[in-house]
């Protein structure tokens, strides 16, 4: 029996936190246990769950691994993560996913739920055998071809359509190929200056109008992964307006970082730390999808934790690697962009972080409200300290922050998993 | 100066500073014996990722006539061409103590980040799609030298805007020393935000032409034509090519440029070319000049 003291549950006034078997079994003032971790000042929110991160494993060991990715999502709060489907081999079959759901449970961390790839070989020709990974142990209930768009129209009307069978759903990168071949940084201002190929907001949402058409032709459920315009905000605000079952997520740095990045920064110009897929957008972007987030039209804060080796990134801007590691971060960046600036309460963080991305996923145990009854999966949060951030003191196998020289607020004091300590004092247990 | 990576690092001053230096030493280049003692014992590198004849060779020229020692590293059949990384490159450079660095890369911002691991200056010789000083700093002096001044020119630059790395220095440069630039393309070789640089933007060449006192015309590439950028060779010619006809409506005074190399008949005719208002052939006797400049002010100091 495990009893945290005086913890703020989603900011609200001081309470005890009873843990027995796993559950929440009381909630009160006074409560005594077995073990007690004060908890006074600290917020108590639902076990994060993250709908976008990559595990690299198997194929990217060199980068991360399911041992050392996960440990990284307790260490930022999380209790569950999305293991994404490009790794090497695929995951594309029930045997894929059946071992990286397994190096999950051995690893113990946070529960890895699977993505399935859509297509085979995320080469975007065949279905893959999005049922088979449906029904094996790992139930995969989100599918995405991440890295990589589904921009054959017919494909992705097939794969809306197929899912319907076992209630899954399309998790979309939205990114028309032929708009951004080579494509580097946002196509504007900043990519005209620095002579790097252009990304244009355009391939996103072109995407996004097509799939929210197809999805409420279909009838289905639509995710977009990591919206990063404007104007997709207004798309997915149309299409939910038309009561279409479409969801979407925000990435921390999207909420945090612009183009600006890539010319001026505290680790200097054309550093590839700022390359990341889609590319980092404008200051105007950046308060659409603040205000989105607020709002409800974006559902939900993913991380697309993307970890890479060093050698990746010290390169040249063109010859990096896209992608930024985000899981020790992401609650930190929530804070600094939606807390701080009065748009997001705990309760609402808590709705984004976890309620919601566990009911895309469909996951049973995750995103419940901090209730009795309910399975102790607690992030403890200290929001008043604020610390530079330390690529070195990652416990990602990879170092590819984009904060570094950055300060950020706030700290993950403890992470429980079904009432067991991942984390405690900051430290993985 | 540490660097000479972008023209939009140098301050009006600056600038001023390397065209005044090059004529100082254009001087010299009018004596039998052309070389000064400056940079002896210094070493600069001439480290080029892209097959550049006619810019090594400037760089080369420059060091040799200021008895620098001359390293030429050209990336075919080196240790790059096995998948050495620029970074390793750039380690090894250093070992040798290169007090200058010229690189030449296909990759926008590789000058940038070789400055993060060579202790020596480094000079952009041009990169990917973003700049190309030096150039900038030539046709600056042509113009300085044929009209007598560059502040309240009016500069016109014609062509592939998009991926040149000539047009960004240039409309940097000629700005910060005061002349009036436009930009002249049709619109899918211009980059999306153009109307925020500091010069003027147009699609009508022929409206520019009578009011310029400079015509910089740029290489266009054929590629760009399968990549739908403009319909044929042929249409691109006859829109934005520098012929006998469009030359005629130029003012008396007015001069043509091009940074090499030309696809004569394609955006500049022959006769255009080698009309006596062409400044082609000084740009090259130039560019040792302005190099000779750059790297004496680079390296050259009491400092180093």
């Amino acid at each position: 029996m495990i009893v945290i003291r005086n913890a703020r549950i989603l900011g609200g006034e001081p309470r005890d936190i009873l843990i027995a078997n796993g559950l929440i079994s009381e909630i009160g003032a006074g409560l005594g246990g077995e073990t007690v971790i004060e908890a006074e000042g600290l917020i108590a929110l639902p076990g994060l769950v993250d709908l976008h991160t990559h595990l690299r494993e198997p194929g990217r060991e060199d980068a991360e691994t399911v041992e050392t990715g996960t440990r990284a999502a307790a260490m930022g709060g999380f209790t569950a993560v999305h293991a994404m489907a490009n790794t090497s081999p695929v995951a594309d079959t029930a045997g894929v996913v059946e071992q990286v759901w397994r190096r999950g449970q051995e690893a113990g961390h946070c529960d890895v739920h699977p993505v399935g790839a859509v297509t085979s070989g995320l080469e975007g020709k065949h279905l893959a055998e999005l049922g088979a990974m449906a029904d094996s142990q790992a139930r995969v209930r989100v599918f995405s071809d991440d890295g990589k768009c589904v921009s054959d129209a017919v494909l992705m009307r097939r794969a809306l359509e197929y899912v319907k069978a076992f209630d899954g759903v399309v998790a979309q990168h939205a990114q028309e190929p032929r708009l951004t071949e080579g494509a580097q940084l946002n196509e504007g201002e900043v990519s005209g200056r620095l002579g790097l190929t252009g990304w244009p907001a355009v391939a996103e949402e072109a995407i996004i109008a097509r799939d929210c058409l197809l999805a409420a032709h279909v009838g289905s459920r639509l995710h977009v992964c990591h919206v990063s315009t404007a104007g997709s905000v207004e798309i997915i605000r149309w299409a939910k307006s038309k009561g279409w079952n479409v969801t979407a997520e925000v990435t921390p740095h999207h909420l945090l970082l612009t183009d600006g990045c890539a010319e001026a920064s505290p680790v200097g110009p054309y550093n590839p730390i700022y390359k990341v897929n889609p590319p980092l957008r404008t200051q105007e972007d950046v308060t659409a999808l603040r205000e989105a987030l607020a709002d409800g039209t974006i559902d939900c804060v993913a991380t697309d934790h993307a970890p890479h080796p060093v050698e990746d990134k010290e390169t040249e801007w063109a010859a990096a690697a896209m992608g930024m590691i985000g899981l020790e971060t992401a609650l930190s960046v929530v804070q600094e962009a939606m807390v701080e600036t009065g748009l997001l309460d705990w309760a609402g963080v808590a709705d984004r972080m976890s309620f919601r991305p566990a009911r895309i996923g469909r996951l049973s145990g995750q995103g419940l409200p901090l209730e009795v009854g309910a399975p102790a999966n607690i992030t403890l949060y200290d929001p008043a300290v604020r610390t530079p951030v330390d690529p070195t003191a990652m416990v990602s196998r990879s170092r590819n922050t984009p904060y570094q020289g950055l300060t950020l607020p706030g700290r993950v004091v403890a992470t429980f998993l079904r009432g067991r300590p991942t984390v405690l004092d900051g430290k993985l247990v | 100066m540490k660097h000479l990576i972008s023209a939009g690092d140098l301050s009006r001053d600056e600038a001023l500073l390397i065209l005044d230096t090059a004529e100082e030493l254009a001087r010299v280049s009018e004596r039998s014996i052309k070389k000064l003692p400056t940079l002896r014992g210094r070493t600069v590198v001439n480290l080029f990722f892209e097959d550049s004849t006619r810019t090594r060779i400037s760089f080369e020229a420059a060091a040799k006539r200021l008895s620098a020692d001359v390293i030429n590293f050209s990336a075919k059949g080196s240790s790059v061409s096995k998948g050495e990384s620029l970074k390793d490159t750039a380690l090894t450079l250093e070992a040798m103590g290169a007090d200058a660095v010229v690189i030449r890369h296909g990759a926008s911002g590789a000058p940038h980040r070789l400055a993060n691991w060579v202790r020596g200056s480094v000079l952009n010789a041009g990169d990917g799609t973003h700049e190309h000083p030096t150039q900038a700093l030539l046709d600056a002096f042509s113009m300085r030298q044929r009209l007598g001044r560059i502040d309240g020119l009016k500069v016109a630059i014609v062509g592939d805007i998009l991926h040149s790395r000539v047009a960004r220095s240039n409309v940097l440069l000629l700005s910060t020393l005061g002349a009036e630039v436009t930009l002249v393309a049709p619109p899918t070789l211009l980059p999306v935000s153009v109307e925020r640089w500091p010069c003027q933007v147009s699609y009508d060449l022929d409206a520019v032409l009578p009011k310029s006192d400079v015509v910089m015309m740029l290489r266009v590439q054929l590629e760009r034509m399968n990549a739908a950028y403009f319909p044929s060779a042929r249409e691109y010619s006859r829109r934005y090519g520098l012929d006998r006809d469009r030359f005629a409506k130029l003012h008396d005074d007015a001069i043509v440029m091009h940074p090499g190399p030309m696809n004569r008949g394609m955006e500049i005719s022959a006769e255009v070319a080698d009309s006596p208002r062409s400044t082609i052939v000084e740009q090259v006797g130039n560019g040792v000049t302005v190099r000779m400049a750059a790297l004496y002010l680079l390296i050259g100091g009491e400092n180093q």
